[in-house]
């Protein structure tokens, strides 16, 4: 019998700072045995848990994209025991890996669609994953227009700031980054909160799916926008976070109704949220 | 098979010596189940333990897997299944409701998806010998929720307390193998099985309590969710988690690790929807911070959610043991029939 509890011995391959604060690192691991990256096979919107022995564990969403081979990345924000002990760790130190866990972003729904992106601060993990899966060469010509509406407090709190300005350059994604405020004269991209934004920049809601990502505020501010444009509660998809422990949908915390976020998310549309209780 | 008590005793005994026999023993004012040796006496006229059995698959505290933080050894950092035995075990006198409740348990620990390894090992070698209940409590309802006093889920073989004898009837392989491993019984007479059966009605007329549970699947969720009852329902809560801590049917379980030196352990123990920090976020944010959203939680689980999901009734065996030990009086049959008439 599998043990799906166990998580998947892996070394620390590298560490980036993504935000001034310097409270988002960026993890690369690299299995330690091959046959575990195998298995490990993942797609964009999922998570795993993260295990240090000595302090437990953390779900967080995968940042790298499978079309990305060799490693996986994850991007952590500091907040309790574990995630603040990682922060502290170095490079070549061993931990452990254990999923993917959950579903996924509606990839088979999205195909031959327009794809609009909405995220704000780190949430911007899973839509990194996305974007890159959705760049590659084998996977372009299946999407339309890719629009990306992606906010952050300041200029120096958004994540993968170099990624963010190669794709600024390219003709087959539409980037519209922002930031909340900023008194950098250099800043060349917008000012102002992601919804207003989403609702300047996004022209229609025609043959689109909208994937948004983000703290609570944002998404409540961002769903009647959405709306107001013309997309169904059907084609607007979110990624929740809950407390979580087993992420197999078995130690009963993370529920939602009779939907546990771990197994039957974290990706939920609207349209769903909307016929279960709200308590998230 | 017919046994006198007499026997049935020390065919047990014989037993012991193949299988690990657990039985229910009293200690002070309590019953629990104890493993069957010299001193481990059984009380077969028991009502019922006061936790309920389900430790006996799913311990309270378990071992997942331990793990070296010495830098200089091999494999430091990197977690290996805690080593465990999982002998044959028998549970003999067990009481239909709590029978029942592992068969409701299973569809979380065992299913398509993901298998709990070690809770279905267990699962897997016990064998479950069952105890009608000649006299139910007065705060029992199985009949409610799909069982009754001499209810069959979840075992292997029943018995029957005729005064001096047993009837054992064995409900599946696994317990014709049990019965088969015994000396000293004898075929049954037509005689014994009619008094048997009488018993039986009797003991399913004695169960006062009835509550109404068929409503509860066609509800709308967010219609109960939403009802104006809870605030009063959990307004004498204290949040204790007795009744989780009892229930043979509270599955939820924490993660933690525990480290001595330079060795650790990762464990699970159970846990509690009545904690607040059962879904505290890193973050700060709850989304159940209010006890009534707590409580709630509770009941919704047992009665709605469980019962949507599963197609498997209600997320109850009726043992009563949350009625009985609530110190603020909280009865689950009052709120079921909220629920289920709302």
């Amino acid at each position: 019998m599998e043990n799906p509890y166990l998580p998947y011995p892996v070394r620390i391959e590298d560490i980036t700072v993504e935000t001034e604060d310097r409270n988002l690192k960026t993890f690369k691991f690299v299995f330690l045995n091959p046959e575990d990256e195998v298995k490990f096979s993942y797609t964009p919107g999922q998570f795993a848990e993260l295990s240090i022995a000595g302090k437990g564990e953390i779900p967080i969403g995968i940042a790298s994209s499978p079309t990305e081979k060799g490693f996986v990345c994850f991007t952590v924000n500091k907040v309790g025991l574990v995630s603040s002990h990682l922060h502290n760790m170095k490079k070549g130190d061993l931990m452990g890996i254990r999923g993917p866990l959950g579903n996924w972003y509606p990839w088979d729904q999205m195909e031959g669609k327009n794809v609009v992106i909405v995220g704000g601060g780190f949430a911007f993990t899973t839509l990194r994953s996305s974007i890159i899966y959705m760049l590659h060469p084998e996977n372009r010509p299946k999407f339309k227009d890719i629009t990306v509406v992606y906010g952050a407090r300041s200029p120096g709190m958004l994540l993968y700031k170099e990624e963010l300005a190669q794709w600024e350059q390219r003709k087959d994604i539409n980037m519209h980054i922002t930031v909340d405020s900023t008194n950098d004269p250099k800043w060349k991209y917008n000012v102002g909160f992601v919804p207003a934004i989403t609702e300047k920049k996004i022209a229609s809601a025609e043959d689109a799916i909208a994937i948004v990502c983000g703290p609570p505020i944002m998404i409540k501010f961002t769903q009647p926008v959405l709306e107001k444009l013309g997309f169904s509660p059907e084609r607007i998809i979110l990624s929740l976070e809950m407390r979580m422990k087993c992420g197999i949908g078995i130690c009963g915390r993370c529920n939602i109704g009779d939907k546990y976020v771990c197994k039957d998310g974290p990706v939920f549309s609207l349209a769903q949220l909307k016929t279960m209780p709200p308590e998230y | 098979m017919l046994f006198t008590k007499d026997d049935w005793g020390k065919a047990l005994e014989e037993l012991r010596k193949s299988t690990r026999i657990l039985v229910p023993v009293k200690e002070g004012d309590l019953h629990t189940f104890q493993p069957l040796a010299e001193k481990g006496i059984p009380d077969w006229n028991y009502q019922n333990t006061r936790m309920s059995p389900k430790a006996l698959v799913y311990p309270q505290s378990e071992r997942m897997f331990e793990y070296s933080l010495g830098e200089g050894d091999a494999n430091a950092h990197v977690l290996k299944e805690s080593s465990k035995e999982y002998k044959p075990q028998a549970v003999v006198g067990i009481r239909p409701c709590d029978a029942h409740a592992f068969q409701i348990v299973k569809l979380n620990f065992d299913n398509p998806e993901f298998k709990d390894p070690w809770w279905v090992k267990r699962h897997d070698s016990t064998t479950f010998v069952g105890l009608g209940c000649n006299e139910p409590c007065s705060t029992c309802f199985c009949t409610s929720v799909g069982g009754g006093p001499f209810g069959k889920k979840g075992l292997d073989v029943i018995l029957h307390d005729l005064g001096s004898r047993f009837l054992a009837t064995s409900l599946t392989a696994k317990g014709e193998g049990f019965l088969a491993g015994l000396k000293g019984g004898q075929k049954a007479g037509e005689k014994d099985i009619a008094e048997a059966q009488e018993m039986e009605e009797w003991a399913g007329q004695k169960i006062s309590g009835k509550i109404p549970t068929r409503q509860l699947k066609d509800k709308v969720v967010n219609q109960l969710f939403n009802a104006p009852f809870w605030e009063e329902v959990a307004f004498s809560c204290i949040n204790c988690g007795t009744c989780t801590f009892l229930c043979p049917t509270c599955w939820c379980f924490d993660i933690q690790d525990e480290v001595l030196g330079k060795e650790g352990d990762r464990i699970r123990n159970w846990d509690s929807c009545m904690f607040p920090l059962f879904t505290l976020h890193g973050s700060g944010h709850n989304p159940r911070d209010k006890k009534t959203q707590r409580v709630r939680q509770r009941f919704m689980h047992k009665l709605k959610y469980y019962v949507d999901k599963y197609g498997n009734g209600v997320q109850c065996s009726g043992c009563g043991r949350c009625v009985r030990y609530c110190p603020v009086n909280i009865d689950i049959r009052q709120v079921c029939e909220l629920m289920n008439n709302y």
